[in-house]
C-alpha cells in the first residue's frame, strides 16, 4: 500500500514508522526538515520537505499513486484543506485527517472527510479512567 | 445586511469601514486581541475576539442569520475552512474568500466557495499595467467562462506591423475585439484590418492561449 503522510510530528512520525515496519511504501511530508529527526534511522520510506496544501508538492510526494492520505499537522485548517485536495482533486481512495475542534470534525465528517478529533477521543478515554 | 468579516488585518479593517459607511451591520472576527481593540476603538464595537474558523465562535456571533460571510485573513487554509463552516453549518447564502496564493484559485473553486478574490493576482495585474514595456496586460477575468480580456501592445519594430488580422496566426479560441491606435479613434477589427505600430489590441482569450496570442500579435 502506498501512503502519504502530511506532518512529521509525534503522531505522523510514529504512524510512518509503524507502516514502514509493515513494509508499506510511506512518504512523509513536513515543512521543516528538523521534524524528520523523529523518524528511526532504519526508516525505509521517503521524507520530503514540502507544503501539503500545495498541489505540486503533493504530486512530488506521489499522491497520484497513493492509496491512502493522512493529514496530521498541528493546524486543523491545513489538515482539512489538504484532505479535501487529496480527496476531491487527486481522488485518493482513502483520506484521513486530524481535527482537534470537535464541532469542525462533525462538519467535515458530514462532508465526507474521515476525521478524528483527538480532543473528543482522549477526553472520553480519560473519563473512563476517572470513572474506573 | 448582516455581514461577517473574518480577519481584522488591513483588508478586513478597510472592508469593514467601507461596509459600515454603506449602513450594513458588520462584525469582524479577529484572533489577536490587540488588533481587536484597535478596530473597536476606531470603528466602534464591531470586532469580536475569537477564531472565525471555530464553529462554536461562529454560533456565538449569530452566523446563522448572516447574509454574507467574507474571509480575508492572510492564510488561505483559514479562509477556506471559515467559509466552508459558514456555508455548510450555518447555511450563509453567500461566502467570499480571499486567496493569497494564486495557485489555490482552482482548488477553492472545486471545493465549493461561492466567490474568490485573489489579492496577489490583483496587485500583479495593476503593476503590470504600469510597466510600459509589459507585452500583455490582464484587464479582466470572466471566471465562469474561463476567459480573460487582455491588452497587447504592438511594438514599432514588430514583424506583424502592416499585416492584416487574417494573416496573423491567432490561436483559434482567441478573438480580437478592439484596436486602439496610437493616434486615431478606437475601432473594432475585421479580418482585413491592418496592424499599425503602437496599436493597442484588446482581445478575449482563455488563459492557456495567452502566450500563443501574444506571439501571434507581436511576432515573437
Amino acid at each position: 500500500m502506498k501512503v502519504v503522510i502530511m506532518g512529521c510530528g509525534r503522531v505522523g512520525a510514529q504512524l510512518a514508522t509503524l507502516l514502514d515496519a509493515e513494509n508499506h511504501s510511506v512518504t512523509v511530508m513536513d515543512l521543516d526538515d528538523y521534524s524528520f529527526r523523529r523518524l528511526p534511522p532504519d526508516f525505509n520510506g521517503t521524507a520530503l520537505v514540502g507544503n501539503g496544501i500545495d498541489e505540486e508538492a503533493l504530486k512530488k510526494a506521489g499522491i497520484e499513486e497513493a492509496d491512502v492520505f493522512v493529514a496530521v499537522t498541528q493546524g486543523d485548517n491545513r489538515n482539512v484543506m489538504a484532505a479535501q485536495i487529496a480527496k476531491h482533486i487527486f481522488n485518493v481512495p482513502k483520506v484521513v485527517c486530524r481535527i482537534y475542534d470537535p464541532l469542525r470534525r462533525d462538519l467535515y465528517d458530514a462532508l465526507g472527510i474521515e476525521a478524528f478529533s483527538p480532543t473528543t477521543i482522549f477526553a472520553q478515554i480519560l473519563k473512563e479512567k476517572v470513572e474506573g | 445586511m448582516y455581514i461577517i468579516i473574518v480577519g481584522g488585518g488591513k483588508v478586513g479593517y478597510y472592508l469593514a469601514r467601507a461596509l459600515l459607511d454603506e449602513g450594513h451591520e458588520i462584525l469582524v472576527v479577529e484572533k489577536k486581541e490587540n488588533k481587536c481593540e484597535l478596530i473597536c476603538s476606531e470603528l466602534g464595537s464591531v470586532c469580536f475576539h475569537g477564531d472565525g474558523c471555530e464553529a462554536a465562535t461562529l454560533a456565538e456571533i449569530g452566523t446563522g442569520r448572516a447574509d454574507m460571510f467574507i474571509a480575508v485573513t492572510g492564510d488561505d487554509e483559514d479562509n477556506l475552512v471559515a467559509c466552508q463552516v459558514a456555508k455548510h453549518k450555518f447555511n450563509v447564502p453567500r461566502t467570499i474568500a480571499r486567496i493569497n496564493n494564486p495557485k489555490n484559485e482552482t482548488i477553492f473553486k472545486k471545493l465549493g466557495i461561492d466567490v474568490t478574490v485573489s489579492s496577489t493576482n490583483l496587485i500583479l495585474e495593476n503593476i503590470e499595467e504600469e510597466v510600459p514595456t509589459h507585452p500583455l496586460t490582464h484587464l479582466l477575468t470572466i471566471r465562469d467562462k474561463g476567459l480573460e480580456i487582455v491588452q497587447v501592445k504592438i511594438p514599432p519594430d514588430s514583424i506583424t506591423v502592416g499585416k492584416s488580422v487574417k494573416e496573423l496566426s491567432l490561436p483559434p479560441d482567441s478573438r480580437l475585439v478592439l484596436i486602439i491606435p496610437a493616434e486615431e479613434k478606437p475601432h473594432v477589427p475585421t479580418v482585413k484590418t491592418i496592424l499599425q505600430a503602437r496599436d493597442q489590441v484588446i482581445a478575449v482569450t482563455p488563459p492557456e492561449s495567452e502566450l500563443a496570442l501574444r506571439a501571434a500579435l507581436r511576432g515573437a
